[in-house]
This record gives C-alpha cells, structure tokens and sequence, in this order.
C-alpha cells in the first residue's frame, strides 16, 4: 500500500485514509463578481492536468481531517513532498509551473 | 424540562466473541464531547476538563474515567465513562471553542487479549504494532470500510470507536478477526 506523510500527523499513514482535492494553489480572483465569462470558466473549470509532477491539494479525511498539499508525479505515482496548506509552492526541478 | 427517560437500547447488547486469545465486547455506555478549539484555548479549556489535552499527533491523556484523545491539531474526542455531565462543565469555559455531544453517536467497542493486535490489524491499515502505535496512542483511521477512532488503552488492549449506524458491521468484523487470530 501506497504510504502519504501527513505534515499534520507528522508521519505516513496509509493511502485509504487519504483523499485526492484536485489541483493546489488556485487563488480565488477578487473581483469574481465583475470576471468575463471566459475568465471565470478558466479559474472554475480549467485545469493544468501535466504529465509528471504536479501541485495537488489532498485531505487526511479518515485521520486529522486536514487539507494539506503535496508533488507527485502522476507517471509513478511517488509522492515527492507533502507540506501544510498555506505554505508557499516549493519550487521543484522538472515540475509544471 | 420535559422528562425524558427511554429505555436504553444498547445497539450491540448482550453480543460477545469472547476466545482464548482475545476477546471483543461492547464497552459500557459513556459520555463523549466532540471538541474543536484553537491553540489559545486550550490552556482553558484543559483547566476546565481538569485534564491536560494532548497537543501532539496520536497522543492520549487518561484521568480517572476522563480521557482526551487528540483528533486532528485543533480537534479532540472527550471519553468520560462515568458519563459525568461535560456538556456543564465545558460549558462554563468562556473562551472560544466548539463542543458537541457525541455520547449516542458513537460506540465503543474492547479488543483485548494477546491476540487483540492481530485482531485490529485484520481491518485497519495502519501499523498497530507497540513501536509504531504504543500504548495511549489514538487516531482516527479505517477499519475495513467504516471509519473508525482507534484507542490502545493496554499493550494487548485497544478501543474502538465507531458510529452507532456501522456498530454491527464493526462487530461483527472484529469477531471474525478475533476468531482468525485465535487459530
């Protein structure tokens, strides 16, 4: 079984008490009540999705219950890093931006 | 107050696997809060409890029949088994906090024996072994499909609690576990 690192627990538990949130650092526009159309539809609906290393945000729903984020790379699946919501987007090499 | 009395109609009565090596049994009734609260009231509220609450991942405090089983970092399950009035005295705590009764959501059930390790890891993912889960070590986690709180109480005894509505799936997939660990 696949084993995450909580930054809450501050240990890796197993991959069922995990679940997957979609994709990590999306900032909510200010101005949402004054965005065209377009616009909103690519901050709502419109993800990177990258082959490779990618931000997601995942929730420790059946341990803390906390949302916390993390790299992995969708080809192996190898979580590289996890770290707490809130904390800045690490700069990993051969990541999407 | 309207009086309220009703019969108590415990969900797993009079159920039991009881074997050489472990036994599993419904745990009596007892009172349970479910408390949220941010770091600056913990002080407080501990004060309040009269027992220290754990502030690090996994840990447990025990006093007397009051226990405090850390959830999550801003997030505790109150166990009283004297089922003693929490609500009253939580209530009286002016800090900012958030306690929810829980006593009938939830239901306890005992694994002990020498086989109760063997039995808890039957259904739960996690390492339950003494070095990876030592006595007082709590969290929340699975069991088999359900979600659970997972409490060892002893080297060879754990608690869990799971809801009220998964209790007899919960049983009864303890019970078969018991019986594998014991052959």
């Amino acid at each position: 079984m696949l084993l995450i690192r909580c930054p809450y627990c501050e240990e890796e538990r197993p991959e069922l008490e995990f679940r997957h949130a979609g994709e990590a650092h999306l900032v909510r526009p200010s101005n949402i009540t004054e965005m065209s159309d377009e616009d909103f539809e690519g901050y709502f609906f419109i993800r990177q999705n990258p082959k490779g290393l990618v931000y997601e945000r995942w929730r420790h729903v059946h341990g803390c219950a906390r949302f916390f984020n993390a790299v992995r790379d969708t080809v192996s699946d190898k979580f590289v890093m996890t770290y707490k919501a809130g904390e800045k987007k690490p700069v990993i090499k051969g990541a999407a931006e | 107050m309207a009086r309220t009395e009703a019969a108590r109609k415990p969900v797993l009565g009079g159920r039991m696997a009881n074997h050489a090596w472990v036994g599993v049994t419904p745990a009596e009734p007892a009172k349970r809060l479910s408390l949220r609260a941010p770091a600056e009231s913990v002080a407080s509220l501990s004060r309040t409890l009269g027992l220290k609450l754990p502030e690090r991942p996994k840990q447990s405090v025990l006093k007397g029949d009051r226990a405090a089983l850390w959830l999550g970092p801003d997030e505790w399950l109150l166990i009283d088994r004297a089922e003693s009035n929490l609500d009253a005295a939580v209530d009286r705590v002016r800090v900012f906090h958030s306690a929810v009764d829980v006593s009938h959501r939830n239901v306890g059930i005992l694994v002990e024996g020498q086989g109760a390790e063997a039995t808890i890891a039957a259904g739960c993912p996690q390492d339950v072994s003494l070095q990876a889960f030592p006595v007082g070590a709590c969290s929340r986690t699975v069991l088999g499909k359900i979600e659970i709180v997972l409490w060892r109480t002893g080297e060879a005894q754990f608690r869990v609690e799971c809801w009220r509505s998964f209790a007899d799936y919960a049983f009864t997939l303890l019970a078969e576990a018991a019986r594998d660990a014991n052959g």
